[in-house]
């Protein structure tokens, strides 16, 4: 069930150069909402991401974000983070020579290291004095970083196409590591090409040329997607005919 | 102070480093324990002897391994001084007789140190098929009113091996000035790793030169060097192959973060026989965006992101 809204996304405009990348985009985040964020490559879901985390050179050129009332638009990361906001990356850094045991300890009174692999499907017998680097596969890593969310009890975590690049095991792991997300009343914004991870969410925005163009059910707009956005053979030029 | 609270207190400092002083009370480890210019604390066991004398501002001492010898727990070597200033110099001879086996730890520490100079001053003689592991980890405390001089000159016989490794990345460097130059025979093997984490003003200048002089010696000297604030560091690797077969490799990483960090890296390879092989590679850089950002976004400030960081990469 829906309530309050923890976030909201007023009006975001952000440019990389001469490029308007979005265009005044609105958001706004049930408490222990999912929202799915779909689109075809380039429309800006990614840099959204990263305008929402506070990243280095995402600066909006407009607009103001609000995280439980609060204004966090000129916060820096840490301090998003610890209001609660986190990011799982889509292709998460390699971090030499520090195990996932030190990794998933950040935060002193978060949920135990053991616990966070175990919600991700990896046995902390194996994985917890392995060190974050390149011999772990991609599917591993990934499950590591969700694990790494789950160590610091976010109340807003981004999740950056979680199913990329990803194998069969670890796929299964990682739905089902949303659906915790979601019974711990987190709320996610799940960045996504995915219909199957799509089904998740309780609402999908369709982020097209810089704009939600779309918004509402999951069925609705995942439907529309396909119809008209997967053939699309446009990148941010959103066809006003077609969103009428 | 009593001698007894001299070595106390240097018990008490091991904690800065993570290390446990009781090692240095248990009869079954052989220890030597030296604050300033006087011996507080020695044990010696089986096949392992001391010999010492004070000198104006340290202490000469002499370390023996028997013949033979395969001592089966570490031997720990504490140095220091607690007071905030002065100098400290050991100047120390390590004999490891032919066939012996022998591992040391080595803590420096100045916990209080404010205007400090320590010299230290060895020479390491490895006899025929004898091993030695020596691993010295600093602590200077938080001020960086530190002057370090690691000197070092050894000579490892055939077929004997060495590994040495110094560490600093708790506390401040100050200014460090490494110096290494061994001398290898036929089928020894050495390899020198230095790990420092410079921060503030710290000056770290770090030299290892290896003389792979006898037919299959092998020698690798490594360094990893993390700079933050405005720190500035200098590796020079130096190995010459002067027999056949000899490998040599030198393999630096520095990593830099600010502005003010300054890092350079100058390797010195040469061959002087045409079947000898000595190979370098260097890299300096600057701590990935990602990976901050990644650290940052679970709630940790930037400079500790960056400790975070380095200690995965410096271990």
């Amino acid at each position: 069930m829906m309530n309050k809204s923890i976030f909201e996304v007023k009006n975001i405009y952000y440019q990389a150069g001469k490029t308007e990348i979005l265009k005044g985009v609105n958001l706004k985040i049930g408490k222990n909402e999912m929202r799915a964020i779909i689109g075809v490559n380039g429309t800006g879901k990614t840099t959204l991401a990263a305008i929402i985390m506070g990243l280095e050179g995402y600066t909006p050129t407009e607009g103001r974000m609000f995280f439980n009332g609060i204004d966090i638009t000129n916060l820096s990361i840490t301090e998003r983070a610890k209001l609660g906001i986190t990011l799982a990356w889509q292709t998460p850094a390699d971090l030499e020579g520090i195990t996932v045991r030190e990794y998933l300890s950040i935060k002193k009174e978060g949920i135990s290291p053991e616990k966070c692999l175990r919600l991700v499907g990896l046995s902390p017998a194996l994985y917890l004095d392995r060190t974050i680097d390149e011999k772990l596969s991609g599917g591993e890593r990934k499950r590591i970083e969700f694990a790494s969310v789950f160590s610091i009890k976010p109340k807003l975590v981004i999740l950056d196409e979680p199913d990329s690049g990803i194998d069969m095991t670890s796929m299964d792991a990682i739905k089902k590591a949303i659906q915790t997300f979601k019974e711990m009343g987190t709320a996610v914004i799940l960045i996504t090409h995915s219909e199957g991870l799509a089904g998740f969410a309780d609402k999908v925005s369709l982020l097209c040329d810089g704009k939600i163009a779309k918004e509402g059910d999951v069925k609705e707009v995942t439907e529309f997607f396909k119809e008209y956005c997967e053939r699309c053979s446009h990148v941010g030029q959103m066809d006003k005919e077609i969103l009428k | 102070m009593s001698y007894s609270e001299e070595f106390r207190l240097l018990v008490d400092a091991y904690k800065k480093i993570d290390r446990d002083g009781k090692v240095l009370l248990n009869n079954k480890f052989g220890n030597l324990v030296i604050n300033k210019d006087t011996v507080v604390g020695k044990n010696e066991i089986k096949g392992f002897h001391i010999k010492h004398k004070s000198i104006k501002d340290g202490v000469r001492v002499g370390i023996f391994i028997d013949e033979g010898a395969r001592i089966e727990f570490p031997i720990h070597l504490c140095f220091g001084m607690l007071p905030k200033e002065g100098r400290q110099v050991i100047k120390s001879e390590f004999f490891i007789g032919k066939g012996a086996k022998v591992k040391f730890l080595a803590h420096c520490l100045f916990p209080n140190a404010v205007h400090i100079e320590h010299i230290m001053d060895a020479k390491v003689y490895i006899g025929e098929n004898a091993e030695m592991s020596y691993l010295e980890e600093h602590y200077h405390g938080d001020t960086g009113g530190i002057w370090v001089y690691p000197r070092l000159k050894g000579e490892i016989d055939k077929d004997g091996k060495l590994f040495e490794e110094f560490k600093i990345t708790n506390g401040r460097v100050g200014v460090l000035n490494i110096d290494y130059e061994i001398e290898q025979k036929e089928r020894s093997s050495c390899e020198l790793l230095t790990r420092v984490y410079g921060k503030g003003d710290d000056k770290i200048e770090v030299r290892e030169a290896l003389q792979l002089n006898g037919v299959y010696a092998a020698g690798v000297a490594k360094s990893k060097i993390m700079l933050v604030d405005n720190a500035s560091g200098t590796v020079l690797g130096e190995i010459a192959g002067n027999a056949a077969y000899t490998r040599g490799h030198i393999d630096c990483q520095e990593i830099v973060h600010g502005e003010g960090a300054k890092a350079s890296s100058m390797p010195k390879i040469s061959v002087n026989n045409s079947l000898a092989k000595v190979t370098h590679e260097a890299a300096i850089g600057r701590i990935d965006k990602k990976k901050l950002e990644t650290l940052m976004a679970r709630g940790l400030t930037e400079e500790e992101s960056v400790s975070f960081i380095v200690s995965g990469l410096l271990k």
